[in-house]
């Protein structure tokens, strides 16, 4: 075992890819000597050339659509969007096109096209550089969304996403990338946990509390908190935002009669709200309390000095375990 | 407002207008009136059959386009977009590829499909709303209709990418052609292509047929210079040929195409032509442009002046019109029975080619159809009428 940072993870992921399959590309804005704003993409192009590591123009659509068309090439292009506020260029490309190629030529096209995308707030930074917008493309037939929690994910997740015939959008925690774990790299993927299967990463009994990307580490302190007043949660990576794990859910919640959803980007049509039709639907005769929310709120994202009471965190957690608790 | 109308003429007398095509940067190899003309850098040698083929062409995909707008007006397929008075820029360009090269189209290119071998009746498929396409673009090397302006031409940047990658340039390699209309070059999705295509120094070529409408908004709407000269600013060649002779798109795509194939970047061509019929079989074009235009347009027939310059030269005589026409009614008979015998999907098709992977969610989705449509097994079947579909 290794001890990694998650944006490290990424990088050996990448380079493991690359030097398992020549047909794997990077590309996107100072991927290429810069490694990138994070340097998830550090010293690959020095490692395997400009025509595989490509310095994109300073336009998304063009980096999405010109990766499909290298799709169609037979290449596996792996994107990567600077920050989560400036996918929306390239918005049609990955829902009207990327989306839907397969669909539109009846199994015939596929397009095993990567779309890494850093998320989420909790960096100080200007705008558009701290949104969540998964469920928008979560909601796009066609398309897998994932979010990585840890370096070890990270590392196994790009990997697995890569080598997926599937359009995979990738979300990144960008407060996480410095966070450390141990990564096992001669680890075959053979061993990895499906991409498309949540992780518990915490046994409980009180109540289920479910989370992705940036939120994991937050509900996995918050969970720890509880214990020491002598509540159990059970914490669920879910991983894979499409398709979810919903029989997972369903049989934590079944056990423990309480949910509650937490993640960065709005309550409003959330993931959360996905969550809980399903779970009022599946588990119904099972539930001790409605299943609740914590998000952001239905704002644009707020000025960096506002954002920590916008963000979800380890009190609301609680509050909302509380509240669970209380019916 | 008056001030502001005026302050845009006058601002526009200093440039280019879009037009004419009488412009004498027009590359032409064959006039209105079926006589054959020479330029220099488009030397063109055809023998009799080859011209004799582009005829048949012509007609061939004039008569596919008048069947499919029939069968719409019949309620047998929801909507066509009629490649009318575009046939000569659709088969001169299409004629020039080699097998190995790969096409992006519209959703109007039936002509290219035509000349790359697709079975006509793949189209109305998706007319019809059979399928959304569903042909496999590698066994014509023709990509499946993009529906969204604009859009296929980063796909065909990015194919043009791979072939740089394969190391697939070369006298005898591959490059690509990506169709699109006046009004997309409006599209932020062109001009990056534009941008990726000249800094990559693809293989592709950008054939732009200027059909003057984009639906109702006229070319004035779109540019104030001739669009071919939007090339130059991009780093690469531009140039305008007239979209209605079959032998100047012929020439000139050829020569685009090998320039691309051996490795000197892309090059603009705009076809400058005129959209015959309605953008679609929803429009009415009678509501924004003037019959004044069309009819003049109509001198410039694709189709009649090949046949003029083979009758004027006695290249073909009566019989082989004739042939050609029979040919074409039957190629229309065809299409016609295709069409009206395509059964309609089983509603759980929804669901397939979704994913290429196992998706767990969409397959109880597509239990739970089943289950709820199997629950009117029961309910006693509709009399069998004349109007029952097999």
């Amino acid at each position: 075992m290794t001890v990694l940072t998650l944006s490290k993870a990424l990088n050996e992921g990448l380079r493991k890819a690359m030097e398992s399959d020549p047909k794997v590309l990077i590309m996107g804005e100072d991927v290429g000597k810069l490694g990138g704003v994070f340097r998830v993409t550090d010293g690959l192009q020095k490692d395997f050339g400009e025509d595989r590591v490509i310095d994109t123009p300073l336009a998304e659509s063009g980096i999405v659509g010109t990766a499909i068309g290298l799709a169609l090439r037979g290449y596996r292009p792996v994107c990567e969007i600077q920050f989560d506020g400036f996918v929306f260029p390239a918005f049609d490309q990955i829902v009207s096109q990327l989306a839907k190629m397969r669909y539109r030529s009846l199994g015939k096209v596929r397009l095993p096209v990567v779309v890494r995308i850093p998320f989420g707030g909790g960096i100080g930074a200007v705008e558009h550089h701290s949104e969540s917008p998964e469920v928008m493309f979560v909601h796009t037939g066609g398309l897998r969304v994932v979010a990585c929690g840890d370096p070890a994910d990270g590392y196994a997740m790009i990997q697995q996403a890569i080598a997926c015939d599937d359009p995979v959008i990738f979300f990144e925690p960008k407060r996480r990338y410095w966070d450390r774990t141990e990564v096992d790299l001669p680890g075959g993927l053979a061993t990895a946990l499906p991409l498309d299967r949540s992780r518990t990463l915490l046994p409980g009994t009180d109540v289920t509390v479910l989370c992705y990307g940036p939120m994991v580490r937050t509900c996995l302190e918050a969970a720890a908190a509880a214990r020491e007043d002598g509540t159990s949660i059970e914490v669920i990576d879910l991983r894979s935002l499409a398709p979810l794990d919903a029989e997972a859910i369903y049989e934590s919640v079944r056990r423990t009669g309480r949910c509650v959803v937490v993640h960065e980007a709005p309550v409003t049509a959330g993931l959360g709200a996905e969550i809980a039709a399903r779970v009022s639907q599946e588990c119904f005769y099972h539930l001790e309390a409605p299943v609740l929310r914590v998000g952001g709120f239905s704002t644009p994202y707020p000025p960096a000095r506002m954002e920590e009471h916008y963000l979800p965190d380890l009190d609301r957690v609680l509050d909302a375990v509380d509240r669970s608790l209380a019916y | 407002m008056a001030v502001k109308v005026a302050g845009r003429a006058a601002s526009r007398s200093h440039d280019q207008p879009p037009g004419p095509a009488t412009a004498p940067d027009l590359i032409q190899l064959l006039t209105p009136e079926g006589e054959r003309t020479y330029h220099p850098d488009y030397p063109l040698e055809l023998t009799t059959e080859e011209v004799k083929s582009l005829y048949r062409d012509l007609v061939l995909v004039r008569r596919i386009d008048f069947e499919a707008i029939a069968l719409q007006r019949q309620g047998e397929l929801g909507i066509w977009a009629s490649l009318l008075g575009q046939e000569a820029a659709q088969v001169g360009s299409g004629r020039a590829l080699g097998p190995r090269d790969m096409a992006f189209p519209t959703y109007r290119e039936h002509g290219v499909a035509w000349c790359r071998g697709l079975d006509p009746a793949r189209l109305l498929e998706l007319f019809r709303g059979v399928s959304h396409g569903g042909w496999d673009p590698r066994e014509h090397n023709f990509h499946l209709y993009t529906i969204v302006i604009g859009a296929q031409t980063l796909h065909a940047t990015g194919y043009a990418m791979g072939i740089q990658r394969d190391g697939a340039l070369g006298e005898d390699g591959e490059a690509v052609i990506v169709y699109f209309g006046d009004g997309a070059t409006s599209q932020g999705d062109v001009n990056e292509a534009f941008i990726w295509a000249s800094v990559t120094n693809a293989p592709i070529v950008f054939f732009c047929q200027n059909n003057q409408w984009a639906i109702s908004e006229p070319l004035d709407r779109q540019s104030r210079i001739p669009l071919y000269h939007r090339a130059r600013g991009f780093g690469f060649p531009g140039l305008r040929v007239d979209g209605n002779d079959v032998f100047a798109c012929l020439a000139v795509t050829r020569k685009a195409m090998q320039a691309a194939r051996e490795g000197q970047g892309p090059t603009l061509i705009e076809a400058y032509t005129y959209r015959m019929g309605a953008h679609t079989t929803t429009d009415d074009p009678t509501r924004y442009r003037l019959s004044a235009e069309l009819e003049s347009w109509k001198l410039k027939d694709p189709i009649e002046r090949v046949k003029q310059y083979l009758i004027r030269s006695g290249l073909a005589r009566d019989d082989f019109f004739a042939a050609v026409t029979a040919e074409a009614d039957e190629v229309g008979t065809r299409v016609r029975t295709a069409c009206l015998e395509m059964p309609d999907p089983d509603p759980l098709a929804i669901f397939d080619h979704v994913y290429a992977e196992p998706n767990a969610p969409l397959e109880r989705e597509r239990a739970q159809l089943a289950a709820y449509l199997s629950s009117f097994a029961d309910e006693e079947p509709a009399p069998a009428g004349p109007e029952a579909r097999p």
